[in-house]
């Protein structure tokens, strides 16, 4: 089937979508998105959050047909090309980054945290990234760059 | 495989008389899984996220009618007031990505032993509205479940709403897993008071083939409770209750937990999630 929507602000379309696709290999292996990881494609590692019309989502528990019509905004499309988010930032300043693999599902899931609570406690943000596995073990790191973003750190 | 998107529920369930082979799916928190991994291939995703009247909820006379599509994260945020022990189930369902795709009506659609929605919809009395082209009926919740992962939802109807009464008195919910987050129950328990007739509710979870009510339990509670003088909950009134409610279940030894720790733990949850709602009951 063909799937049209928006991602980053853009109308993409993509074709020959199988119906049990997932939106998130719609996006990196369809058009070109490879910024959103895949890692468990179960919804337990918050590898491929995405926002769908807003909210955030695994994109590996997202149906590609569902995804018609919808905006969608993945990791790639939180700045404008060639500049960083605030979140992006106060990750590279921080050093809350070891092998990377889960960092752009991080960075989604913490944008949204930040946009419906600016100033997370630690409770809080330990809760908003519950859903998002770091192997590497390097959660207080990532604790770090939640609480220099919140405080408007990392610049805006 | 064929993706249908009906825009209404009319249009859903002429689809799903129509083919059998059809797989419901709206969170895709349960369905996406099976797709991922090949473990399912459906002749037909029937996607129900277009249907506007799934995703609302009204009172209806004394009851709220909540619709089949409504998440967790809406449960949560609308609901809290209304429904307080099934919104307590709904914070700990997986993470905060999970809980805003996944629904109540994919919990019982799914219809694991495990599901986090099923206790508090049990201990509440909630009904299932279930339909089809033939017509709607409604369905006790403590009917809906047959066995693991069944239920009498028929090959030709979808799960359109949960009726409930909302909450009368005070409501609790525990469940015991490795971590708060991300985590299927080894055993869960829902608790609901309902001083007004003096009955008490109650759901257990993940410790039989389906969610199920501990009925002896709730009688020996509503019997005892001293809901005149509204005293202190006596501590061998609670131990015994935890006892009923550990006997009300039939668990297995699984990866996640033995026979013998879920019944310990739900006789745990037992005496604590009383002993939490007569506290609260009391001021």
């Amino acid at each position: 089937m063909r799937l049209t929507c928006t991602v980053n602000g853009t109308t993409r379309t993509a074709d020959d979508v199988w119906a049990g696709e997932s939106l998130l290999y719609v996006l990196r292996e369809r058009l070109g998105l490879p910024g959103s990881k895949n890692a468990c494609e179960q919804g337990e590692c918050g590898s491929c959050t995405v926002y769908l019309d807003g909210t955030a989502v695994c994109a590996c528990l997202v149906a590609a047909g569902q995804a018609a019509g919808r905006d969608v905004r993945t990791v790639e499309g939180l700045a404008p090309e060639g500049e960083l988010d605030p979140v992006q930032r106060a990750f590279l300043q921080t050093g809350a980054v070891q092998c990377g693999f889960c960092t752009p599902g991080l960075i989604v899931s913490v944008h949204d945290l930040l946009a419906r609570v600016p100033h997370p406690s630690d409770p809080e943000i330990r809760e908003a990234l519950a859903g998002n596995l770091c192997r590497c073990t390097g959660y207080e790191k990532i604790m770090d760059a939640v609480r220099l973003a919140a405080a408007g750190g990392a610049g805006s | 495989m064929d993706f249908m998107t009906p825009p209404t529920w009319a249009d859903a369930l002429a689809i799903r008389a129509e083919r059998p082979d059809a797989v419901p799916i709206a969170g895709g928190t349960d369905v996406m899984v099976e797709l991922n991994f090949d473990r399912r291939r459906p002749g037909v995703l029937l996607d129900l996220t277009r249907i506007g009247d799934l995703t609302t909820w009204a009172m209806d006379g004394e009851l709220l009618r909540v619709g089949a599509g409504v998440s967790y994260t809406r449960i949560i945020e609308e609901l809290g007031d209304r429904l307080p022990g099934l919104a307590m189930a709904a914070r700990t369902v997986g993470s905060p990505q999970i809980r805003n795709r996944g629904t109540l009506g994919g919990n019982l659609g799914s219809a694991s032993p495990a599901g986090d929605g099923h206790p508090p919809l049990l201990a509440s009395g909630a009904q299932v509205e279930l339909a089809s082209v033939r017509g709607t009926r409604l369905v006790p919740v403590a009917e809906f479940f047959t066995g693991p992962k069944r239920s009498v939802l028929a090959p030709d109807e979808l799960i359109a709403a949960v009726w409930v009464r909302p909450a009368d008195g005070p409501e609790q919910f525990s469940k015991i897993g490795t971590r708060n987050a991300m985590v299927i129950a080894v055993s869960s328990f829902s608790l609901a008071l309902h001083p007004g007739r003096r009955e008490v509710g109650t759901g257990i979870g993940s410790a039989a083939p389906t969610p199920r009510r501990a009925t002896e339990a709730e009688l020996f509670a509503a019997g005892q409770l001293p809901w005149d003088t509204l005293a202190a909950l006596e501590p061998g009134v609670a131990r015994r209750f935890g006892e009923l409610v550990a006997a009300a279940a039939s668990p297995i030894d699984d990866v996640r937990g033995t026979a013998a720790y879920r019944r310990h733990a739900l006789a745990v949850l037992a005496q604590r999630t009383l002993t939490w709602a007569w506290r609260d009951l009391c001021g």
